[in-house]
């Protein structure tokens, strides 16, 4: 990372990004200099309107959308949320609504909300490798079906799913169905052309491209019927009342620009380094496995379990040894329960228990990948050599 | 590491907790501990990510022996690992408990001398003094040596 602690080697850009420079110094002007209200009618207000107009310009381009398709929001869970809730609000009937398995909790606990008030909710499986299953996806889809919402790329097991080809199965069963995908992972490697990829509606957020944590997108299609997420002033064509967070709305647009820049020599630089890691430890650590697809994933994404061990140890000695690594352990998360993305794929929970998610990034380097591929044998080994199972 | 302004980031548990975790004393190895042990016990499963398992030696009478040596296992978390290394210690403590003393033992006791633990982590990761009891038990049984 571009930060003092030297010593530190940061490979968990899957959680957030650190901000680029570049982009600290884009933003830099929005917080003193242009600071007007872009609603206010004088001077730096209109100043203030003017670069909203034109963030929304560029963010619409970069995603092959219309201006008045972009919605600005506080980050990837509230335009999930939005989604979700804002679909089911505005149809009137207590309709069905498929999320796949594999879905953010963001997604996934909307959809719970959603059970319980009385729609449907079907939970769309996965293969064992975390691809939706196709088939089973067409059954499901009726005649009162409200939503799909598919992720694009899993931010645990970085599997990658064709959204064009979902996209089509879902129209060609009911041409009515809204189809919105959480795109948060994908915008720095990603085809990101909405019409390329057949979505009604796109999730993105900033702070996992390298841009300011608090701010995102959704996107939704022209005609889209969706009710509004927040009332009150009127912003953001009276969908998303607040004020416009100027700032760091320009901070993700010139992110996301970057990314885009380079997402092809990028891709590339990653999924070698990616490769690297995940064939180091295929020989050298024994009972250890890839989770998700080998190929259909995320150039930045290793997830790994290691029979034996459990992930928040295995985190905690990493982070010892200077490494910020995550895990879909019970015990890293507020529910006790292991990953439901690890489950959905048909993994035992005690190997559940033991994964551990290494995610590549801008300042990840051979160097640095090397360093944690020669520390995780030892790692895991001593974990093992305590563990009762 | 990882400072900002000189202050000290703070770690997940207590300094305790840590302390057993980056130096678990008394753990077993191998398959079983080296030396001849007289009770073993196990709890929890795989599924639920806790499994621990202890062996003992027992010396002395047999209805109330002192505990001389104790060694474990433990799959799980950093407080699971710590939670049995400071019991291992526990028992030791001035030559070693009497198995009743060593009954007597409760999670919220081991909770205490490691410094506490964060509430949700207590009933999950704090097994080892029921695979205690079930190693005296086991040793009272007279299951010997061979489970």
């Amino acid at each position: 990372m571009n930060d003092n602690s030297k010593n530190i080697l940061y490979f968990d850009y899957a959680s957030t990004t650190p901000v680029d420079q570049r982009v600290v110094a884009a933003m830099e002007p929005y917080w003193y200099k242009v600071c007007g209200n872009p609603s206010s009618l004088h001077y730096k207000g209109r100043e203030a309107k003017d670069i909203l107009d034109e963030k929304r310009v560029e963010m619409a381009d970069l995603i092959g959308a219309k201006t008045n398709e972009i919605y600005f929001t506080s980050g990837g869970t509230e335009s999930n949320n939005w989604a979700l809730f804002g679909l089911v609000n505005v149809s009137g009937k207590k309709g069905q609504i498929i999320i796949s398995s594999i879905e953010h909790k963001s997604v996934l606990y909307p959809a719970n909300i959603l059970q319980k008030r009385g729609y449907t909710v079907e939970v769309c499986p996965v293969n064992k490798v975390g691809l939706v299953d196709l088939d089973k996806l067409e059954q499901l889809v009726g005649d009162n079906t409200i939503l799909v919402s598919v992720v694009y790329a899993n931010n645990e097991i970085g599997v990658v799913q064709d959204l064009n080809k979902i996209s089509k199965l879902i129209k060609k069963k009911n041409p009515d169905t809204y189809f919105h995908t959480d795109a948060c992972q994908a915008l720095n490697y990603l085809e990101t052309d909405v019409g390329k990829l057949g979505v009604d509606l796109m999730t993105f957020n900033a702070s996992k491209v390298y841009g300011p944590k608090g701010v995102g997108c959704l996107y939704i299609k022209e005609g889209v019927k969706i009710s509004p997420f927040l009332y009150g002033g009127g912003q953001e064509r009276a969908m998303r009342s607040g004020t416009e967070n100027l700032p760091l709305i320009v901070g993700m647009v010139e992110a996301i620009k970057i990314a885009r820049r380079i997402s092809t020599n990028e891709s590339s630089r990653l999924a070698l380094l990616r490769d690297k890691i995940i064939s180091r430890v295929k020989k050298e650590i024994p009972d250890s496995y890839l989770n998700g697809d080998g190929k259909k994933r995320l150039p930045n994404n290793v997830n790994l379990s290691f029979a034996g061990c459990e992930g928040e140890s295995l985190v905690l000695y990493l982070d010892e040894a200077g490494f910020c690594v995550s895990t879909g352990s019970a015990c890293s998360a507020s529910d006790l329960e292991p990953s439901h993305v690890l489950l959905a794929l048909g993994m035992k929970k005690g190997l559940a228990h033991g994964s551990l998610r290494i995610s590549l990034g801008r300042w990840t380097n051979e160097e640095g990948v090397d360093r944690l591929s020669d520390v995780l044998p030892g790692v895991v080994e001593k974990v093992r050599m305590m563990s009762a199972i | 590491m990882g400072d900002v302004n000189n202050k000290k980031v703070s770690w997940v548990y207590s300094d305790i907790v840590k302390d057993h975790f980056m130096n678990p004393r008394n753990f077993v190895a191998g398959e079983g501990p080296e030396w001849e042990y007289n009770g073993v016990g196990e709890v929890g499963s795989p599924a639920c990510g806790d499994v621990m398992r202890i062996w003992i030696k027992v010396e002395g009478q047999k209805s109330n022996g002192k505990i001389t040596k104790i060694g474990w296992k433990t799959f799980g978390c950093a407080s699971a690992i710590a939670s049995t290394s400071i019991l291992s210690e526990m028992v030791l403590k001035d030559g070693g408990m009497s198995t009743d003393e060593a009954k007597r033992i409760k999670a919220k006791d081991i909770v205490q001398v490691l410094g506490g633990l964060p509430k949700k982590k207590i009933h999950c990761s704090v097994l080892g003094d029921q695979a205690l009891i079930k190693a005296i038990k086991n040793y009272e049984l007279g299951i010997e040596n061979n489970e």
